[in-house]
């Protein structure tokens, strides 16, 4: 089902455009899809991101680029030097300047005739729809659960359209949600994945070009949308596989019994979407296993002392490639199979990369009848800042 | 008649790496529980204790959702592919 849209009201304030746009808009104005209509609908569109990283960067480059009127950036974070192999608007200058600052700064030196306005502020329910309200369309390229339910719930609620990406390591999903007779979120999936079963840190990490395509798609829907021109991609999941370059579409279909959307809507205002998704989303803690513990500096001193401790890092190997403190390297995932590694009689300090997987990994090793067995707090990322700074943080 | 399941790249890891798989099958709900024999570690994340398939995990047989077909009952016939499409939520990670 393609659904087009019309979005920008009849609040449209330019009616022309200068010398200096025409020119700068010349590729557009010469395309009879876009022509002096298209631009001047670009010109009084407002668009709203939800995130400046990732996916908001090539979003905010195109639509910038492309003469988007308003831009709105809706981010509470600061650039850190992790963020630059992907989120392409930033800088190694930029490194500890909150994100909508040196997103508006890159955007401005693109194109400063276009008006861009910063939310420094995390969204919630308190303050979604006051922010959703004087902007046409929403852009979600958030990275968690509970944002990505309020942002579509806010959005049905106001009857606005949200172009929807999202990635996974190498994978990504784009589609458009609230178009009139379309689906939304809750749509495609009802409820969040139980912490327990979204994939933990062991294998997370993104391809940096993945969201810069993934972004790319989302910009390219917003301005169709905007310019009331082909099929938009409401009704249909566009999956997008990197490593095997293969683009696949699912329909998607409205729900009538949708709690949001449907016929007879349950959730008529925004909710907790931290409860609704706390005690299932990804935000919540994997693990609340209370372990042993014993701190980097603990550790640092009873090696010094000559002490017989068996370190057991639980990371996978390419991690342990990145750095490590010369432990004996067996994954969480294969740990039940290889515990006749193990020395039950000796002291083991586990470890690995912030201490989340070596507390299962203690935890697990307890219950199978371990009982001198530590985990390192805070993993090696604490090693690396309280006893030797040289070890590489990742 | 093989029926094709492609495994999403959350779930590879409990697939040995596999990024799809092949088996005989007559309707979806019997090509998943092929799948879940031969990836024991995948039973958990796709099916409940009670053996139903998990809410939040969405099933396709080609490009419709099984929810609006026979659900797991779906036939399936040769050739056709059944995808398992898990939310993701990453972007500004």
């Amino acid at each position: 089902m393609a659904t087009k849209a019309q979005t920008v009201d009849a609040k449209a304030q330019f009616t022309g455009l200068s010398k200096d746009e025409i020119l700068r808009y010349s590729r557009h104005l010469i395309m009879p899809e876009v022509g002096m209509d298209g631009q001047l609908k670009l010109k009084n569109a407002k668009v709203l991101l939800i995130g400046t990283g990732g996916l908001g960067a090539p979003l905010g480059l195109y639509l910038a680029a492309a003469g988007v009127g308003k831009l709105g950036l809706v981010d509470f974070d600061v650039v850190d030097s992790t963020n630059l192999q992907r989120q392409v608007t930033f800088g190694a200058q930029d490194v500890g300047t909150p994100k909508t600052l040196a997103a508006k700064n890159r955007l401005s030196s693109l194109n400063s005739d276009i008006e861009i306005e910063t939310f420094e502020t995390k969204l919630e329910s308190s303050n979604a729809l006051e922010l959703f309200k004087d902007f046409d369309i929403v852009v979600d390229g958030t990275d968690n659960f509970p944002t990505r339910y309020l942002v579509n719930d806010a959005c049905i609620l106001l009857g606005k359209l949200n172009v929807y990406g999202s990635i996974f390591r190498f994978e990504g999903q784009a589609t458009v949600f609230g178009a009139p007779d379309g689906p939304c979120y809750r749509c495609l999936y009802p409820e969040p994945p139980p912490p327990g079963l979204v994939p933990s840190c062991a294998e997370g990490g993104v391809l940096g070009v993945l969201p810069g395509i993934v972004g790319s798609i989302q910009a390219m829907e917003t301005i169709k949308l905007i310019i009331g021109r082909g099929d938009s991609l409401a009704g249909r999941l566009l999956l997008f596989d990197a490593l095997g370059m293969k683009f696949r579409e699912l329909k998607l279909r409205k729900n009538p019994d949708c709690p949001v959307c449907g016929k007879n809507p349950t959730i008529t205002k925004l909710i907790d979407y931290y409860e609704f998704c706390g005690v299932r989303g990804e935000e919540a803690p994997a693990s609340n296993v209370q372990v042993p513990e014993i701190t980097p500096r603990e550790l640092k001193s009873r090696l010094d002392r000559g002490d017989d401790l068996f370190i057991l890092d639980v990371r996978e190997p390419h991690e342990f490639q990145i750095c490590n403190l010369n432990g004996h390297l067996i994954p969480l995932g294969e740990l039940p199979r290889r515990v006749h590694e193990l020395d039950s009689s000796k002291e083991i300090v586990a470890h690995c990369r912030s201490g989340k997987r070596s507390a299962d990994a203690v935890d697990f090793l307890r219950k199978t009848g371990f009982r001198k067995i530590l985990n390192l707090k805070g993993g090696i990322l604490a090693w690396s800042d309280e006893v030797d700074p040289s070890v590489p943080k990742y | 008649m093989p029926v094709k399941v492609i495994i999403p790249t959350p779930l590879r890891v409990f697939a040995a790496k596999k990024d799809s798989a092949e088996f005989p099958a007559k309707t979806v709900g019997e090509a998943l529980g092929k799948l879940t024999v031969e990836f024991g570690d995948l039973r958990k994340h796709l099916f409940t204790d009670e053996g139903k398939l998990r809410s939040f995990v969405n099933v396709y047989l080609n490009d419709e959702d099984i929810r609006y077909l026979g659900k797991e009952d779906t036939p399936t016939k040769d050739g056709d592919v059944v995808s398992i499409v898990p939310s993701i939520a990453g972007g500004k990670l």
